[in-house]
């Protein structure tokens, strides 16, 4: 399987300079992911699930280890990679969804959706035309396109970030239980934008409150409990 | 196995703007202390602080008002090379009319206040030497309308206009040209949070249209967040910490910034 991504030795803590402690979040996790593989990050909470995710994005600065991803320029170690290499990367190879939309005020659905498109060069009415295809995929109702997300319910809302999260193949997916707040049918639509992304190629670490949402997509578990970090066949864990 | 550290480059690009170890004192007061920054082309840079650390004296430096004690500045563009602290005023006049844009917090240091919008902005233009009349009207037109100042009121004088006119006055005249650097001071404080959600707005569509690199100082938090790619945190003249703008705000490193994060609403 062609490697994506490379973990070493992983460690994650947070100062806390106001109380002048620290709080360990993870440490020392070691893991890899092909192309086209699904890991589950479990753990309960607080175990370090989302914050994993966020260290894998570059979001938190991880305190030691490795995070070797291999992008299209060649392998590169996230975990010391030049910012503006990581918001390259974040533009074309790395994509995160996250449980909430953060909408800018005055743009519509639509063009929320349409913008990594855009930004990848796609020309705009195409990129409109496949945000509209995406947004009707995912259940958004026509009259709310040209609305702004703002206003929505949150799950209108969770229904606009995963059609722009998604829209554009990735390399590697992060996603930080992308189905709060879903109904039945975007769950289901979520899970089949999943499945096609994964056969294309895409490597996906996700944290799931409920995995047996994605229960047909996972190949294997890591289980973040301290003491207990490896990584284990998917057969073998009870969803 | 063991995995090698060195990883390769891959945004090989020059940054757009390079300022260079800048160090400036006014009598016993320092202002800034080996301050550098780095932009790169697109990108849009966000500097924070409080009053009084200097960001302003940086933005200023960027825009050739002010000359410090030591440092350096260049910006990576055809015909324009060296330290630009080292041009004389003729020369740096030039640049930016040219090349850089600004829009002040305080419309009056960028604005004729009695002279007509339009010709607010035609002025920049003539700067640049263009000459034919009709020409200026249609470049000040464009560049008006497209920071979504209403139309109908071309001819009226910044002084009869609302806060948020003002400044789509001031951001028309600096993308007249379209400028390589667009540098923005505040440019929505003291606007209410209507207006200042559509000034944003502005500023974000003409960023991914035009791809106009910026470097934008505010201490509204809220504002840095939604147009920055990446951050750098000032203090005393000083930076305290850089770093891409959602981890800045997620988990910033400095007792400062952690100060300055926790305490936005």
């Amino acid at each position: 399987m062609t490697p994506i991504l490379d973990i070493e030795g992983l460690s994650k803590g947070f100062t806390l300079h106001h109380l002048g402690n620290q709080i360990e979040a993870f440490d020392n996790i070691s893991f890899k992911v092909g192309a086209g593989e699904f890991v589950l990050l479990k753990g309960a909470n607080g175990a370090g699930k989302s914050t994993l995710l966020r260290t894998l994005y570059r979001s938190y600065l991880p305190r030691g280890g490795v995070i070797r991803f291999y992008s299209d320029h060649g392998p590169i170690d996230l975990a010391r990679a030049a910012d503006i290499d990581i918001a390259h990367l974040r533009r074309t190879e790395i994509g995160f969804v996250t449980q909430f939309l953060q909408t800018r005020p005055r743009v519509s659905a639509e063009a929320i959706v349409s913008e990594p498109l855009r930004l990848h060069g796609v020309p705009a009415d195409e990129a409109l035309t496949r945000a509209r295809v995406a947004l009707s995929t995912f259940g958004v109702k026509q009259d709310l396109w040209k609305a702004y997300p703002t206003t929505f319910s949150g799950g209108e809302q969770q229904k606009v970030n995963l059609a722009r999260a998604l829209i554009l193949p990735q390399k590697l997916l992060l996603l930080d239980e992308p189905t709060a707040s879903l109904d039945a049918n975007a769950r289901a639509a979520l899970v089949s934008r999943l499945e096609e992304l994964k056969e294309a190629g895409t490597a996906m670490i996700g944290v799931f409150h409920h995995p047996g949402d994605v229960e047909k997509l996972i190949d294997r578990v890591v289980d973040l409990t301290p003491d207990l970090i490896n990584s284990e066949d998917r057969t073998d864990v009870d969803l | 196995m063991t995995l090698t550290l060195d990883a390769p480059r891959i945004v090989t690009t020059h940054p757009l703007l390079q300022v260079r170890n800048v160090s400036k004192s006014y009598g016993s007061v320092k202002a800034l202390r080996d301050v550098s920054a780095l932009a790169y082309p697109g990108e849009v840079l966000g500097i924070v602080g409080e009053s009084g650390s200097g960001k302003s004296t940086l933005l200023r430096m960027m825009n050739l008002e002010e000359t410090p004690d030591t440092g350096s500045y260049t910006l990576d563009l055809p015909d324009v090379e060296g330290n630009l602290f080292d041009l004389d005023r003729f020369a740096r006049r030039m640049l930016c009319a040219t090349r850089i844009g600004i829009v002040y917090q305080n419309p009056h240091l960028g604005l004729l206040m009695k002279h007509s919008s339009s010709g607010n902005v035609a002025e920049r233009l003539l700067v640049a030497g263009e000459r034919s009349f009709a020409t200026l009207r249609t470049k000040a037109t464009a560049a008006l309308d497209a920071s979504e100042f209403p139309l109908d009121r071309l001819d009226a004088p910044p002084i009869e206009l609302s806060g948020g006119m003002q400044q789509r006055v001031q951001l028309a005249k600096a993308i007249a040209l379209e400028p390589a650097l667009l540098l923005l001071d505040e440019p929505t404080t003291g606007l209410d949070v209507s207006v200042q959600a559509l000034v944003l707005d502005t500023l974000k569509r003409l960023q991914q249209e035009r791809r106009i690199t910026m470097v934008i100082v505010s201490h509204d938090l809220g504002v840095i967040r939604t147009l920055a790619d990446r951050v750098m945190v000032m203090r005393g003249g000083t930076v305290v910490e850089a770093g891409l703008a959602d981890q800045i705000f997620q988990d910033p490193q400095h007792a400062y910034t952690q100060q300055l994060v926790h305490a936005k609403l």
